[in-house]
């Protein structure tokens, strides 16, 4: 597991409702939620982005609603990995339970500005910026969040053990 | 060594002896809550590979997000449940025509102390007022849980907030959260669980500790519970009689942190745009214009918060520039407050009456906003678009803050005024 991409840097307490806006909730179709990833606060990220990119963000990522449509469309959009400083509990959840691989990293926001070219690898937590030539560890996922996120997310994780 | 009301919850839910914060537990749901997001749920279900769900009585779906349905997809979205749960014979379905998710399941007795509740909505932990762990998850999630009956959880740290002291008149419940959400900040108990204590704690109804509950999702509580009493055995005994256990904090329990509030200093507070961390005083934002007032909503669509709202509109008009919305949570609360004579109340000063449902609040649905105008609101989120244009604001605050502004046509305090 490990990506090579551009970063798209925003701030703290990123909501859910501008990631994947309450309007389209009715939406459950990953390539059609794609189309609005990030919509009501970055006008130009599905512009700008191509697969692998990279999402950095400061405290408390993907706050507010419960909505799984935040990590979906991103992981569709074909964003590879969110890293931030912390993330809202439900949001963490969702987006290992989809499959899209999360970093928590302290300190990360000061360290990559928008459009800095990353390597990273969530399994063992290093970033690398080879933009700014700095590197950083994020905390080590739990083996067993590893696991869910290695088998794909949830269902593929759980297909895998019922058919044991 | 003590255990707070969440370690011993989940420890009961997952079949082992106690817990402490940090345990990773497979715990089972007592309760599976979804709403019109159980169409994903169930799209993802029928990938996993099992022909049934686990238990068809446990799972709950509740329509209220757009109902009735405002476009084609939506309705196919709606008809595709509606098939599941025929296919399915999950027996706990309420259609369009019974209200918010969070006020259905307690009015049919759904939510009981001591137990686990699990649901696809952030403001699931609304049912903490009734001793209950009750936290949000997502659709995935829960399709997992419909196939296996159990989720991991990590057993939260616990945040203790005491109250001292009375509400002063035209403070309410609403006013309290939204203090102690500006001083922990949106991400204060993120992970955590918060449990309430206090005399005026104690004195409040079970409508209002629902308030505290609902709103502790914006400082990202995992669960908040308040310790059921005699107010709260009346309610759920009232609405079921599924046997159930009292369980409540040891004494000896270890807290994160004790946030002790004193009541008398406190005055009506409002949620700024653009995040509900950002309270102030209404005092302090006094004068500045609105275009439309919402009363409604699982955080304050109750019998208790319409009555507020016809007190201080009885014979009176809404201010001719601003639209006033009003949504009871639910279509019990609804025909009780036409018994009582509110709704006629409301019509005759002025307001649109909606049906029971989420409405304005996510800005799917009725009653959104255009560029530049603001709206104050008694519900929960107030994030940028969240009621619809990227470029209108939403202000938080009670039902009685909410009504006293309709009427000046400008964020005024209710105090005097109820």
């Amino acid at each position: 597991m490990k990506y090579h991409g551009k970063a798209f840097a925003y701030g703290n307490d990123i909501n859910t409702d501008v990631i994947f806006p309450g309007r389209y909730l009715n939406i459950f179709e990953p390539s059609e939620m794609a189309k609005h990833a990030m919509e009501d606060l970055d006008k130009e990220f599905l512009g700008k982005m191509a697969p692998g990119d990279i999402i950095v963000a400061g405290k408390y990522f993907g706050c507010g609603s419960s909505r799984e449509q935040a990590a979906s469309c991103l992981k569709a959009s074909g964003i590879s990995v969110v890293i931030a400083e912390s993330f809202a509990r439900i949001f963490y959840r969702n987006a290992i339970n989809l499959g899209l691989a999360i970093m928590v990293c302290p300190g990360i926001s000061g360290m990559v500005k928008y459009g800095d070219i990353l390597e990273v690898e969530p399994t063992t937590g290093q970033i690398f910026n080879k933009s700014q030539g700095t590197s950083a560890n994020a905390k080590r996922l739990p083996p067993f969040i590893l696991e869910i996120l290695q088998d794909g997310g949830l269902i593929p994780h759980l297909q895998k053990s019922i058919k044991k | 060594m003590g255990q707070t009301m969440a370690e011993k919850i989940l420890a009961k839910a997952a079949g082992v002896k106690s817990a402490a914060p940090g345990d990773l537990l497979d715990v089972y749901p007592h309760v599976a809550m979804s709403h019109e997001n159980a169409g994903l749920v169930s799209k993802v279900f029928k990938t996993i590979g099992v022909s049934r769900v686990w238990d068809p009585e446990k799972i709950i779906i509740i329509f209220d997000h757009r109902v009735p349905a405002e476009s084609d997809k939506t309705a196919a979205g709606q008809k595709a449940v509606r098939d599941f749960v025929k296919a399915q014979n999950i027996k706990n379905f309420y259609d369009i025509n019974v209200g918010i998710c969070h006020q259905v399941l307690p009015e049919n007795g759904h939510v009981r102390p001591g137990e686990v509740l699990v649901g696809t909505d952030s403001h699931t932990t609304t049912q903490g007022a009734f001793g209950n762990f009750a936290t949000g998850i997502g659709a995935t999630e829960m399709a997992a849980v419909w196939a296996t009956g159990k989720l991991w959880m990590m057993v939260p740290e616990s945040i203790k907030i005491v109250t001292h002291g009375k509400f002063r008149d035209g403070v309410y419940a609403k006013d309290l959260i939204l203090y102690i959400i500006g001083m922990l900040r949106a991400d204060g108990a993120d992970y955590k669980s918060v449990e309430f204590y206090g005399e005026a704690i104690s004195e409040m109804s079970v409508s209002s500790r629902m308030v505290l509950c609902n709103l502790s999702m914006e400082m990202g509580a995992k669960s908040a519970l308040v310790p059921p009493d005699g107010k709260t055995l009346d309610f759920v005994m009232s609405a079921t009689s599924i046997p159930f256990e009292v369980i409540k904090a040891d004494p000896d329990a270890s807290y994160l942190q004790t946030i002790d509030i004193d009541l008398s200093d406190l005055r009506p507070q409002l949620a700024c745009a653009h995040s509900v961390d950002n309270v102030k005083k209404v005092s302090e934002v006094e004068g500045t214009p609105i275009h439309q007032a919402f009363l409604g909503s699982c955080t304050n669509g109750r019998l208790e918060d319409l009555e507020i709202g016809a007190k201080l509109l009885a014979g009176k008009r809404i201010h001719p520039d601003v639209r006033l919305l009003i949504i009871p949570a639910s279509w019990k609360v609804y025909r009780e407050a036409i018994k009582k004579g509110h709704i006629e109340t409301f019509i005759d000063a002025g307001a649109v009456i909606l049906n029971p449902g989420c409405g304005p609040c996510l800005g799917a649905h009725q009653g959104l906003l255009a560029p530049g105008e603001r709206c104050i609101s008694s519900t929960n989120r107030n994030f940028k678009g969240r009621m619809g244009s990227t470029e209108s604001e939403v202000y938080l605050g009670s039902p009685a803050t909410v009504i006293a502004s309709a009427i000046a046509g400008k964020i005024v305090s209710p105090e005097g005024k109820v």
